[in-house]
């Protein structure tokens, strides 16, 4: 346990080793940690800042969205309404054609009913004139009787 | 240890106590010295080959180990590695920002250095005491101690660095003359000035002295319990038994000492060189 030149050799290593450290080791490690640091900060603060926004965009798709709702509640009303107009207009349309239609085959019974009648009236002048024929047994003059036959079948 | 020489209690002592020793002998050969005596005769102009290889090669360790992070340091995803080594250097960076009330880039690195190469140094302390020179005695060398700072010249040679440090930022930032009136002009009036001059000196001196004497004296004295201990091994099953256990209990129990020492120096060395840049 002499004191000697070591004494000197690990004064010379100390500084060394100081030396070292100062300017290799501390500050790129310093350097790493303030980074990060200052990373950490900044990426909170981006969050914080992307929290915002979302909120924000919330608050407007709340409002687009009643905006569509209400929308969507007229466009559903008029809808409504304009089928119910259409299905008035269509029961109106139908009434007046079915109307058309029943005035039509009215008309058309009518005409077939006057043509039936009046084919039924030659048809009964002929037939009496036939029954009258076999009633007689000779025959009759049809020119002559022609006349007072239509008047019967114009009674029918 | 001489050839022929029993092995005594004091004698496995004495070896465990000497450090390998390089010098010139007094028949003016170079080499290494075989004896105690024979590492006295060699006077100031020897070195201890052991404490100086032992703390380079920790202080190199270190140095490799916390430059490796330094070089690859990653902002985003540091490996594990890293972390610790960032715990550490935060941990000195909250020590120095709390008690370096100065600004000087120098104090923060120098309290790292200090702090991780002394604890490394002491940590040597707990590799059972004769292991390494068991080691190297099969290798031809006669002794090895493993412990750097358990001789004094290394901690009195960080003491002194330190010193140096103190009076260098002393004279930078108050100048000579205002470095010569901390020395001269307090406690007492100026007209003592020699008085003061003498207390300032002395406990300016006192300053290094006690920290590397600190230190010193715990290392060297928790080396010393380990050495008894470890003469129990040749006293029997028993003894060795017991031996184990109190080996056992005084290592968990100088891990306390080993940080705290550790700690001790590096946050003495802020507080002197904060002291060094305070002005009156």
């Amino acid at each position: 346990m002499n004191i000697n030149l070591t004494l000197i050799g690990q004064t010379i290593t100390f500084f060394v080793f100081v030396w070292f450290c100062m300017k290799f080791i501390w500050p790129p490690i310093m350097n790493a940690l303030h980074e990060r640091k200052t990373r950490i900060a900044d990426g909170l603060a981006a969050a914080e800042r992307g929290m915002k926004a979302k909120e924000e965009a919330e608050i407007h798709v709340q409002a687009e969205l009643s905006k569509a709702k209400e929308q969507a509640k007229e466009i559903i009303a008029q809808g409504h309404k304009q089928a119910s107009e259409i299905v008035e207009e269509s029961k109106g349309d139908a009434r007046t054609e079915g109307e058309k239609l029943l005035a039509q085959a009215r008309s058309e019974i009518e005409q077939e009913m006057n043509q039936a009648r009046e084919s039924l009236r030659t048809e009964v002048a002929s037939l009496a004139i036939a029954g009258a024929e076999q009633v007689l047994m000779k025959e009759v003059d049809a020119k002559a009787h022609t006349e007072a036959l239509a008047k019967l079948a114009a009674r029918l | 240890m001489a050839a022929g020489e029993e092995l005594t209690s004091s004698a496995y002592i004495k070896h465990h106590l000497q450090n390998l020793t390089f010098g010139q002998h007094p028949d003016g050969t170079w080499g290494i010295a075989h004896s105690a005596q024979e590492a006295r005769e060699m006077g100031f102009w020897a070195i201890h080959l052991d404490t100086m290889s032992w703390s380079i090669g920790l202080g190199v360790l270190f140095l490799f180990l916390f430059q490796r992070v330094a070089k690859t340091a990653s902002v985003e995803t540091p490996p594990p590695w890293q972390n610790f080594v960032e715990w550490v250097v935060e941990f000195i960076d909250d020590i120095v920002r709390g008690t370096f009330s100065g600004k000087n880039d120098v104090v923060a690195p120098l309290g790292l250095t200090v702090f991780v190469w002394i604890l490394l140094q002491n940590l040597m302390d707990l590799v059972p005491v004769d292991w390494l020179p068991g080691l190297a005695k099969l290798m031809g060398i006669p002794y090895m101690k493993v412990v750097p700072t358990t001789d004094p010249n290394a901690t009195f040679g960080m003491a002194i660095g330190v010193f140096w440090l103190m009076i260098y930022y002393s004279i930078k930032v108050k100048g000579l003359g205002g470095f010569f009136g901390e020395l001269a002009f307090q406690p007492f009036p100026k007209v003592l000035m020699p008085v003061n001059l003498l207390l300032e000196t002395i406990s300016l001196i006192a300053k290094p002295l006690s920290l590397g004497l600190r230190l010193f004296g715990n290392l060297y004295a928790g080396e010393m319990i380990f050495i008894l201990i470890a003469l129990l091994y040749s006293g029997g099953v028993a003894l060795g038994v017991l031996g184990g256990f109190l080996q056992l209990g005084w290592a968990i129990f100088h891990i306390l000492i080993i940080l705290l020492q550790a700690f001790i120096f590096m946050i003495l060395t802020v507080v002197y060189l904060d002291m060094a840049h305070q002005r009156h």
